[in-house]
C-alpha cells in the first residue's frame, strides 16, 4: 500500500519556482540597480524615510489580501479614509479627548466597512459593484460635510503617530505595518480561520456546504478592511497634518496593485502575505529609486501599470505556450 | 398591460418623468425646451460611453480604462491640431477613433491572449494610458485658443434645435441597437455572457469576441475623446478623471447585469439619462454641488439592490413552478 503524503516532500529546487522567490529576485535586482544608479539610495536614513510613502497603503493591503483571497474586492477603501479623516478632524474640533477621538475615528471606518459587508451579503450583490457605489457614497459624504474647507488640527498623538519615530529611528506607521504583517501571516497561514478563507475563495458554495459561515466571514472581512482604512487614515492625517475631502484619492487602485502584484489571484483562493509584503517593498523601492532619478510621478504610474499586467500576463503566456508544445 | 407596467425600462422611464416633473415644480426654468436640450447635450457623451461599456459588461467583463483612453486620444489629436490646424475636422475624428481602437485592442489582447483578468488589465491600462498623457503633453494643457476654429465648430452645429452631440448619441444608439439585437455578433455576445461554457461548445470563439468587444469600447472612447475635447475646448492630463465609474453606474442603473448576458440597449440609455438628469437637476433645486457625489453613490446602490431583488424574485418563481 502506498501512502499519499499530506505534504509534498521538501525540495530545495521547488523554492525557485515559487512566486515569492521570483518577487524576491525582482526586489533584490531593484535594490542593486538603484544603489548603482544613485549614491543617495543606500543611505539608512533615506531608506527608512522612504517607508513613509507606502506604509499607510501597506496596512490596508494586508486586509485587502484577505478580502481578495476570499474572492471579493473592495474599491471603497480610499473613500473610507476620507470619511474617517473627516471624523478625526471633526471630533477634534469638538474638543473631545484624544482616546475618544481615536475611538470614533476607528468606529467610523469599521461602520463603513460593515455597511459594505451588509449589502454584499444581505442582497448577494457582487462586491465590485457595491463598492463602486459606496466609493462614490463615502467620498461624497466627506465632500458634503467638509465642502471646500479643511481640517488642520488633530490631537498631538496623531501628529506624533503620523510623522514620528520610535527610538528616533523607526517610523510608527512602518512599525505598525510590520507587526500587523506578522499577525496576518500567522492568521492566514497557521490558523483554521486562514484555511477557511482560502476555501471560501476557492469555492464559496462548497465552503458553505462544509459548514463555513461564508456570509459571516465576508461581513467580518469587509468590516476589518474598513477598520484598517481608518487606522491608515489616522497615520495619513497625522503625516499630512491637513485633511481635505479628496485625501488618498485613487489609493484603492494602488492598494489592489500591491496585492495582485504580490501573487494573490484576483479571483480568490491563492496568495500569501509574504508575497504581498515583498511586492509592497518592490513598489516602494521602485518609486523611491525613480524619485531619486527625478522621474516624475507619472513615470512611476506607467511603470506600476506595466508591472501589474506583465507580472500576470507573462507567466500565463509562457504556460499557454508550453501547453501548446506538449 | 401588467407586463408593460412591470417592465424595467418602463419603470426607469417613469422615474425619469417623475423627477422631471418634481424638479419642474420646484424650478419651472428647468423644464423649458432650452434647458432640457442642454441636459440632453450634456448627457450625450455619457450615453455613448455607457452603450459601448454595455457591450463589454454583457460578456461578464468591465472596461475601467475608458476615461483614460478618452483623455489620451483627445490629447493626441489636440496636440496634432496645434501643429496642423489646417487639417479638416473629420481627419481628427477618424484619427481619434483609430487611436481609441488601438488602445482597446491592447486591452483585448492582454485579456484574451495573455489571460490577464479583465479587472487587472483595465486597472493597469487605466494608469498606463493616463500616465502616457503626461508624457506626450509634458503635463501642459491645450487651451481653447490653440484649437482651429474648424476643430471646435462642428460641436456647435444644431439640427432641429438639438445639438450635434445629441444627434450623434442617437445614431450610436441606433447602431448599437441593431448590432446587439439584429446581428449574429450581438446574439453571440449575449450567449457568451449568459453561459460562457455553453457558448464555447456551440463554437463561439470567446477570444475573438473579447477582443472585438474591447476594441468597440476603445473605438467609442476614442470618438468621445474628440467630443470631450471639442465640447469643453480644453485638453489636459486631468480630463474625465474618474468618469469610468459614472459610465459603469449608468449601465448598472440601466439594468445591465454585471453577471453578464442581461440588459437592453434602451435600458442602458435610460440609465445614462437618469444619471445625467440628476447631475443637472441638483443645482436647479439648490442642492450644493458637494452633495452630488454622495447622491449619485446612493442612487447606484439603490438601483443595484432593486435590480438584484427583481432578478432573484424571478429565479424563485421558476423554482416554485418546478
Amino acid at each position: 500500500m502506498s501512502l499519499i503524503p499530506d505534504k509534498p516532500p521538501f525540495k530545495l529546487l521547488d523554492i525557485l519556482y515559487k512566486k515569492e522567490f521570483i518577487l524576491f529576485v525582482v526586489l533584490v535586482s531593484i535594490l542593486i540597480i538603484n544603489s548603482n544608479i544613485s549614491p543617495y539610495f543606500l543611505d539608512l536614513y533615506n531608506l527608512i524615510d522612504s517607508t513613509f510613502l507606502f506604509s499607510e497603503k501597506a496596512i490596508i493591503a494586508l486586509t485587502m489580501t484577505f478580502v481578495i483571497i476570499a474572492r471579493q474586492i473592495d474599491l471603497s477603501v480610499a473613500s473610507i479614509i476620507a470619511v474617517s479623516s473627516v471624523v478625526l478632524g471633526y471630533t477634534t474640533s469638538l474638543g473631545y479627548d484624544t482616546w475618544l477621538v481615536l475611538l470614533l475615528t476607528l468606529l467610523s471606518g469599521a461602520l463603513c466597512g460593515a455597511f459594505n459587508g451588509a449589502i454584499i451579503t444581505k442582497f448577494a450583490i457582487p462586491s465590485i459593484i457595491v463598492t463602486i457605489g459606496t466609493m462614490s457614497l463615502f467620498r461624497g459624504l466627506a465632500y458634503s460635510f467638509l465642502e471646500d474647507s479643511y481640517y488642520n488640527k488633530f490631537p498631538k498623538l496623531v501628529g506624533k503617530l503620523g510623522g514620528g519615530y520610535l527610538f528616533g529611528y523607526i517610523p510608527y506607521a512602518f512599525l505598525t505595518f510590520i507587526l500587523l504583517a506578522f499577525v496576518f501571516a500567522f492568521i492566514l497561514h497557521k490558523t483554521s480561520i486562514g484555511k477557511k478563507i482560502y476555501s471560501i475563495g476557492n469555492n464559496p458554495d462548497a465552503a458553505q456546504y462544509t459548514g463555513i459561515a461564508v456570509d459571516k466571514y465576508t461581513f467580518v472581512l469587509f468590516t476589518l478592511n474598513g477598520l484598517f482604512s481608518a487606522i491608515a487614515a489616522i497615520f495619513l492625517s497625522g503625516r499630512l497634518s491637513s485633511v481635505r475631502p479628496n485625501i488618498a484619492f485613487g489609493w484603492e487602485l494602488e492598494i489592489i496593485t500591491m496585492v495582485v502584484l504580490g501573487g494573490v489571484y484576483i479571483y480568490g483562493g491563492s496568495g500569501s502575505i509574504l508575497g504581498v509584503v515583498i511586492s509592497i517593498f518592490i513598489l516602494g523601492m521602485l518609486s523611491f529609486g525613480l524619485g531619486l532619478l527625478n522621474v516624475p510621478g507619472v513615470g512611476i504610474i506607467i511603470f506600476t501599470g506595466l508591472l501589474l499586467i506583465l507580472s500576470i500576463g507573462f507567466p500565463s503566456f509562457v504556460r499557454t505556450l508550453r501547453r501548446k508544445n506538449e | 398591460m401588467k407586463k408593460i407596467l412591470l417592465n424595467r425600462d418602463f419603470i426607469l422611464f417613469s422615474i425619469i418623468l417623475i423627477i422631471l416633473i418634481a424638479v419642474g415644480f420646484a424650478n419651472p426654468l428647468f423644464v423649458t425646451p432650452k434647458s432640457i436640450s442642454d441636459v440632453l447635450t450634456d448627457t450625450s457623451i455619457l450615453i455613448i460611453l455607457a452603450l459601448s461599456q454595455m457591450i463589454v459588461i454583457l460578456i461578464r467583463a468591465i472596461d475601467l480604462s475608458v476615461a483614460s483612453n478618452l483623455a489620451l486620444s483627445g490629447m493626441l489629436i489636440s496636440l496634432l491640431s496645434t501643429v496642423h490646424p489646417e487639417l479638416p475636422v473629420y481627419y481628427f475624428i477618424a484619427l481619434s477613433c483609430v487611436i481609441g481602437t488601438i488602445l482597446g485592442v491592447l486591452n483585448g489582447i492582454s485579456i484574451a491572449i495573455l489571460k490577464v483578468p479583465f479587472i487587472v488589465t483595465t486597472l493597469g491600462t487605466l494608469s498606463i494610458y493616463r500616465g502616457l498623457i503626461y508624457f506626450v503633453s509634458d503635463g501642459k494643457q491645450v487651451y481653447s485658443n490653440e484649437f482651429s476654429e474648424d476643430f471646435l465648430a462642428l460641436i456647435h452645429v444644431k439640427f432641429l434645435s438639438l445639438s450635434f452631440l445629441f444627434w450623434l448619441a442617437v445614431v450610436v444608439f441606433i447602431v448599437i441597437y441593431i448590432l446587439l439585437n439584429h446581428t449574429r455578433f450581438g446574439r453571440n455576445l449575449y450567449s457568451l455572457g449568459g453561459n460562457p461554457d455553453a457558448a464555447k461548445y456551440i463554437g463561439i470563439n470567446e477570444n475573438k469576441y473579447i477582443i472585438m468587444a474591447y476594441s468597440l469600447s476603445g473605438f467609442f472612447a476614442g470618438l468621445c475623446g474628440y467630443l470631450w475635447v471639442a465640447r469643453y475646448s480644453v485638453a489636459s492630463t486631468q480630463i474625465a478623471i474618474g468618469f469610468e465609474l459614472t459610465v459603469i453606474s449608468a449601465c448598472v442603473v440601466g439594468g445591465i447585469s454585471v453577471m453578464g448576458g442581461v440588459g437592453t440597449v434602451l435600458g442602458c440609455v435610460l440609465g445614462a439619462l437618469l444619471i445625467g438628469l440628476i447631475r443637472n437637476a441638483l443645482p436647479a433645486v439648490d442642492i450644493s454641488q458637494f452633495w452630488q457625489l454622495a447622491i449619485s453613490g446612493a442612487i447606484i446602490l439603490l438601483a443595484i439592490i432593486i435590480n438584484t431583488k427583481t432578478e432573484q424574485r424571478k429565479e424563485k418563481t421558476i423554482m416554485v413552478e418546478n
